[in-house]
């Protein structure tokens, strides 16, 4: 298969030693085994994030956007933009559909570039990594290069909020998305059938202001894995990963709970059947390690 | 007829019944036992070379009668169509080998099934004969239109169009109806988005155009007689004269009138003159449109600045004061109304106060468009209007905030969404002394039958004129009468036309019929009719005041007059008659009577009982047939006779059943009640009441209460009817075998 | 009042409605809202709002302004746009939400010290500063947002997790002296400020 090239947009939390450090780690890890590369958007910025829309208000989160989508157009022309980040692909995308459907708010938007010397010709494609994965490759072509197939563990496939609305990934429903429950049967491992916090809301930024009820969302998150046998959850986005995996700790003093479930992304898994090794595959930058896991990728 | 009786059997072999079945034994068994003077087998029966083949015994060996062993009787019909002759099924395809297991085990019950169906289509047929139609046929191609509102003028241009003439009688001295009072209605095309013309002056000129179409004006119906086809009209004018009109169906759309908003004085009614009701509304739209002037407060004439719509005004009232049901177009009513003003001048404060808003149709639409056009819309309930000079003050209980004493004030006009209250006749379920309503106002009849079930419709709950509500809207229980429009039920305009257009088409099919001497719905065709022995009746008025269909009148000895035109063939009064003097060519106490009696019934010790099932033909037996399409196994000692409705079973049947040593008798009919689903509104509930007076019988006859047992069914029930009659099979086994058999 | 509440109120005085739909992000689909209740229903923190979506749009109608722009209700969103998808009549209510939030927080108007408004203001102005998220930054102007010896107290509460990020590499204490950001910081600056510039005009913050 011929290499395929993107524009990568990393986000804030995939830099290194940053909070999903051990994402870009996997990530890179598993592109190299499916033969695409990704280019940075040289000097791209944040995306703002849903919780910037208070200060931020409405266009200058849309230019912040925009602005990256003129440096690619620039220095990457004809590649789709492509992020890791659940937020990022969501503000990038929302930004570029607001544009698209106003004039007005493009040429507000291009007047406001102009003082960073760029220009937005609205010729970019947002994409989430997840859908590069299913839509250009496959899970066919994803199950190809497995070489270590992940048997014996049981996955609660953890979608969230924001890979899949209000945009979503094309042909999933809204209130029960398969497509990472499919990524885990192709790479061998057994996907938890019932997940039923499958796409509940884990607090998102409220984990830090509101932090009692958004531990109280994760808690259900937690609980519902175990109680469908899990051996660790998987999920697409930074923030959910984040919040699951480090909260553990917390709401186990609030609850009395004996929470210890790891939280991987699906490219952790990938980059472990792919024969990638614990480092490889960011797992060590686990806060609760994945033993099982672990064990597979040390075979 | 005076031709000699040639009964002949066909067995079919096709769809695994050659290999499930010893077919040449079903043939011994059909000569031996049922006697027949032909019996042929063949492999796939349906096909040309099988049709053929008794269509050549019919033409070269005069059979006469047909006995078709193949499957059941709703399977193949086209193929199995020899209206020359008389015609019984037997069903050993879905009755028999679809729901027994293909073993060793099951297969001597199996064989025995299908030998006891033979035995029962013989006997059957021996007793039928090939009907011969209603010889009292009616020719009239005319229809009676009662009404000329919009239901009433649509029947008549979709009658007219169609080629049949119409008398069309209106009570006022114009046509239009409520309609004509309107500003504007709702719309009725895409994009729904603004109210549009009535309509009205196009379709009165159109009525004016069609010279096929007769219209009386202040003109009510004085007397109506005969049955389809067949009907005297006599039409009083206002000079008091009346006139004489052959009729062949009828349809009545005498719509609604508005309830009386005098009720309401909580919501301001009386007390200020700035609370109307949706016609006072429209009276004021027309005068402002009228004078190209902004529609205007009643008190002073001031342009209304403020206006607020109370939706469910009177109505949907569960205390008992008003009327307790929706009238469906009033939300839509309203957001036209409330474009009135905003269409006029965006300024104006629009606020429709609401519970549910309901906007059936394309509604949603038109909902959405008032909402782009600022019309607030307000979930609340209100409470109290208060008058306060030139303004009210609209007092609610806001729902979505929970704040009870919410409220507007400096509404110029308050407009109340009212309901629909039908236009309906007498209610013959009342005393005929009766005759009034309850503010004692007298009600008038409308059609004014000469029936001896009373002068009009019967009426369903709240007044509303009949109809089959959950089969055939339009359908009354009067044959060839139809009511459509608000009068049956509540509905906008567009709804009426549907109705309107739906109720002519099934007057068209019933002046077709009834030329033809056949039946009109549901048994669309049936040239049998009801045939009475006279000299042996003994007047007793079962069957005229069972008759769900008024088909039946008295003479002056009080012996029943049958109508075969009235008449849907559905065999109640068969059912209902004593001395079993009434019965049909192909369906009659003997057909079905002869089918128990050629059933085999084993011995006491031979551990093997016998289930007689009498199953509706609409539904129950349906049900049957599309279980066993899935498969689903049922009891070996159960057989099934279908019948017209539960309401054609007569007693005799289920004691001559148990007195020859059936185990039990289960009887499956339709839905009863008030959201019933018979077909023939009656007979199910007409069957489980003489079922529970059959306990004295058994009790004579030492038996236990459950040997007889009566199931209500739809045609649903795929599952569960092989269940109920599992069930049933199994607490036979429990109660142990009838005592009454040897004798 | 401060001056821009000042403004608006003389500029739009009962018609809160019109005002919304001119000046909050998404405003012109109140007025589609249908009182179903989904919205409110489907809200993973539902009964922490004081009013809820089906509320608000109502309220908005009602003109009670006041009311809906001190509410605490806007800053429950977390962003998860089940309310979004669910609405029948596709109304964006996050977006909407995050638009009333930002109009109540611009006018001075939402609930001081409101955790969510606390900090998705830091949040924005932590992001401009170098054009990326500085996280350290970030936790620690939430730490001690309620005075150093909270913010001790609460750093010391995440301690443990605080160590165990730095050990798995995913959290750099030396992001307080340097860290990650973009080369072009005074370019997105003026970007910014444009942006800012056109907004206001075109949502009439100035007359």
């Amino acid at each position: 298969m011929a290499k395929k090239e993107y524009a990568f947009y990393p986000g804030c939390s995939s830099q290194s030693k940053a909070s999903a450090s051990n994402y870009l780690t996997s990530v890179n890890s598993m592109c190299k085994t499916l033969d695409i590369k990704l280019t940075e958007i040289p000097d791209w910025n944040c995306c703002g994030a849903s919780i910037g829309y208070a200060e931020g208000g409405e266009l200058p989160r849309h230019v912040m956007n925009a602005r990256n989508f003129a440096l690619a157009e620039q220095h990457l022309p004809g590649q789709q933009v492509v992020a890791t980040c659940a937020a990022c692909w969501l503000g990038a995308r929302e930004t570029k559909e607001r544009l698209d459907a106003s004039a007005q708010l493009m040429a507000d938007t291009n007047e406001a570039l102009k003082e960073a010397g760029l220009h937005y010709k609205a010729e970019v494609e947002i994409r989430h990594m997840v859908e590069v994965l299913i839509e250009d490759f496959g899970y066919d072509a994803l199950g190809k290069p497995v070489v270590k197939p992940l048997g014996g563990l049981k996955i609660a496939g953890y979608v969230g909020c924001q890979t899949n609305r209000p945009f979503g990934i094309a042909g999933e429903s809204f209130e029960n998305p398969m497509y990472l429950d499919k990524l885990v049967e192709t790479l061998g491992a057994e996907p938890v059938a019932n997940y039923e916090q499958k796409v509940t809301c884990c607090g998102g930024a409220l984990a830090f202001s509101e932090t009692e009820k958004s531990q109280a969302q994760i808690k259900n998150i937690v609980e519902s894995a175990y109680d469908q046998g899990a051996d660790l959850i998987v999920t697409p986005c930074p923030l959910c990963q984040a919040n699951v995996e480090i909260y553990q700790e917390q709401i186990n003093k609030r609850y009395g709970t004996k929470f210890n479930m790891p939280v991987t992304y699906y490219s952790q898994l990938m980059s472990v059947a792919y024969g990638g090794s614990t480092k490889d595959a960011g797992l060590d930058g686990q806060l609760i390690r994945a033993p099982k896991l672990e064990e597979i990728a040390k075979k | 007829m005076a031709e000699e009786k040639k009964v002949a059997a066909y067995i079919c072999q096709g769809c695994g019944i050659g290999e499930r079945l010893d077919t040449a034994n079903l043939a011994k068994v059909a000569q031996k036992e049922g006697r027949v003077n032909l019996v042929r087998e063949h492999a796939i029966l349906c096909n040309a070379e099988g049709v053929k083949m008794i269509r050549d015994d019919i033409a070269n060996e005069g059979v006469t009668h047909v006995a078709v062993v193949a499957c059941s009787r709703r399977a193949k019909t086209e193929a199995f169509s020899f209206p020359e002759v008389a015609l019984a099924r037997a069903n050993i395809r879905e009755g028999v080998i679809w729901v027994r297991p293909d073993t060793d085990e099951a297969r001597e019950t199996t064989q025995e099934m299908a030998d006891d169906y033979v035995r029962m289509v013989c006997a059957e047929l021996k007793a039928m004969k090939l009907p011969a139609g209603n010889p009292d046929a009616g020719h009239s191609r005319t229809l009676l239109v009662v009404g000329g509102g919009v239901s009433g003028m649509t029947s008549a241009l979709a009658a007219s169009q169609a080629g049949y003439s119409v008398v069309l009688v209106e009570k006022t001295g114009q046509l239009g109806g409520w309609a004509a009072n309107l500003h504007k209605r709702m719309p009725a095309h895409e994009p729904f988005k603004d109210p549009q013309d009535t309509g009205v002056s196009d379709m009165i000129e159109a009525i004016a155009a069609a010279s096929d179409i007769k219209v009386y004006l202040n003109a009510t119906v004085a007397q109506t007689s005969g049955a389809p086809g067949r009907f005297k009209v006599s039409i009083a004018t206002e000079s008091g004269a009346t006139t004489e009109e052959d009729i062949g169906a009828i349809v009545q759309a005498t719509g609604f009138s508005l309830y009386d908003a005098s009720k309401l004085s909580d919501l301001g009614v009386g007390s200020s003159a700035n609370v109307v009701d949706q016609a006072g509304l429209e009276k004021l739209a027309k005068a402002a449109a009228a004078a190209n002037a902004p529609i205007r407060r009643p008190s002073d004439g001031a342009p209304v600045k403020n206006v607020v719509f109370v939706q469910c005004a009177g109505q949907r009232d569960a205390s008992g004061t008003h009327l307790p049901y929706c009238s469906g177009h009033c939300c839509n009513t309203s957001i036209k109304q409330a474009m009135y003003f905003k269409d006029a001048n965006p300024e104006i404060d629009t606020t429709v106060i609401f519970t549910d808003l309901r906007t059936p149709g394309n509604g949603e639409d038109f909902y959405r468009s008032a909402q782009r056009k600022e019309v607030t819309f307000t979930k609340g309930r209100v409470s109290r209007v208060e008058a306060t000079g030139n303004t009210c003050k609209v007092n609610f209980h806001d729902l979505i905030l929970d704040d009870q004493n919410a409220s507007i004030a400096d509404v110029d006009l308050v407009v109340l969404a009212t309901g629909q209250v039908p236009n309906s006749g007498v209610n013959i379920d009342l005393p005929a002394e009766a005759g009034a309503d309850e503010e004692g106002q007298k009600v008038v009849s409308i059609l004014n039958l000469s029936y001896r079930q009373g002068k009009d419709l019967p009426q369903l709950k709240w007044g509303f004129t009949d109809s089959h509500f959950i089969c055939f809207p339009y359908e009354t229980r009067r044959t060839g009468i139809y009511a459509c429009g608000p009068v049956r039920r509540p509905m906008d305009i567009v709804q009426a036309m549907e109705d309107a257009t739906g109720a002519t088409m099934k007057a068209i099919q019933a002046i077709e019929n009834a030329a033809l001497g056949r039946a009109a719905h549901p048994r669309a065709g049936d040239l049998s009719f009801p045939r009475v022995r006279i000299e042996g009746c003994t007047q007793c008025k079962r069957c005229t005041v069972e008759c769900p269909f008024g088909a039946i009148d008295e003479d002056e000895k009080r012996y029943p007059v049958f109508n075969e035109g009235r008449c849907r063939r559905c065999g109640t009064c068969m059912g209902a008659c004593p001395v079993r003097v009434i019965s049909f060519e192909n369906y009659s106490v003997d057909t079905v009577g002869q089918q128990i009696k050629a059933v085999d019934v084993p011995d006491e010790f031979s551990e093997k009982p016998r289930i007689l099932l009498l199953a509706c033909e609409n539904d129950a037996y349906p049900a049957l047939d599309m279980a066993a399409l899935n498969r689903i196994q049922s009891s070996a000692f159960v057989r099934a006779v279908p019948v017209r409705c539960l309401g054609s079973v007569n007693t005799i049947w289920v004691t001559d059943a148990l007195n020859s040593g059936y185990d039990g008798v289960m009887l499956m009919g339709c839905k009863h009640g008030d959201d019933y689903q018979c077909h023939f509104v009656k007979g199910s509930e007409l069957a489980t009441y003489r079922m529970s007076k059959i306990d004295d019988t058994l009790k004579q006859l030492g038996l236990e209460p459950e040997r007889v047992a009566t199931y209500e069914v739809a045609i649903t029930d795929i599952e569960r009817v092989p269940q109920l009659i599992n069930d049933y099979a199994a607490k036979i086994e429990e109660i142990g075998l009838s005592p009454m058999k040897g004798f | 009042m401060s001056d821009l509440n000042a403004q608006a109120v003389a500029k739009y005085r009962t018609n809160f409605l019109k005002e919304v739909e001119e000046r909050v992000e998404e405003g012109e689909w109140v007025k589609m809202c249908m009182q179903c209740g989904v919205c409110s229903g489907s809200c993973p923190l539902g009964p922490y709002w004081a009013h809820p979506p089906q509320e608000i749009f109502m309220m908005i109608r009602a003109g009670r302004r006041d009311e809906v722009l001190t509410s605490d209700s806007m800053w429950m969103c977390t962003s998860c746009y089940n309310c979004i998808v669910r609405c029948p009549r596709k109304l964006p209510i996050t977006h909407i939400m995050h638009g009333l939030a930002n109009y109540a927080h611009r006018l001075g108007l939402a609930p001081k010290n409101q955790p969510t408004r606390v900090f998705a203001t830091l949040f924005w102005n932590n992001l401009i500063r170098t054009g990326r998220v500085n996280e350290l930054k970030l936790s620690l102007a939430l730490y001690f947002k309620d005075g150093f010896k909270q913010g001790i107290q609460n750093a010391l509460n995440m301690q443990k997790t605080g160590l165990g990020l730095m050990k798995a590499k995913r959290l750099n204490p030396f992001e307080l002296f340097s860290g990650h950001g973009c080369k072009d910081k005074k370019g997105i600056a003026a970007m910014l400020k444009k942006a800012r510039e056109i907004e206001a005009s075109r949502k009439h913050f100035a007359n």
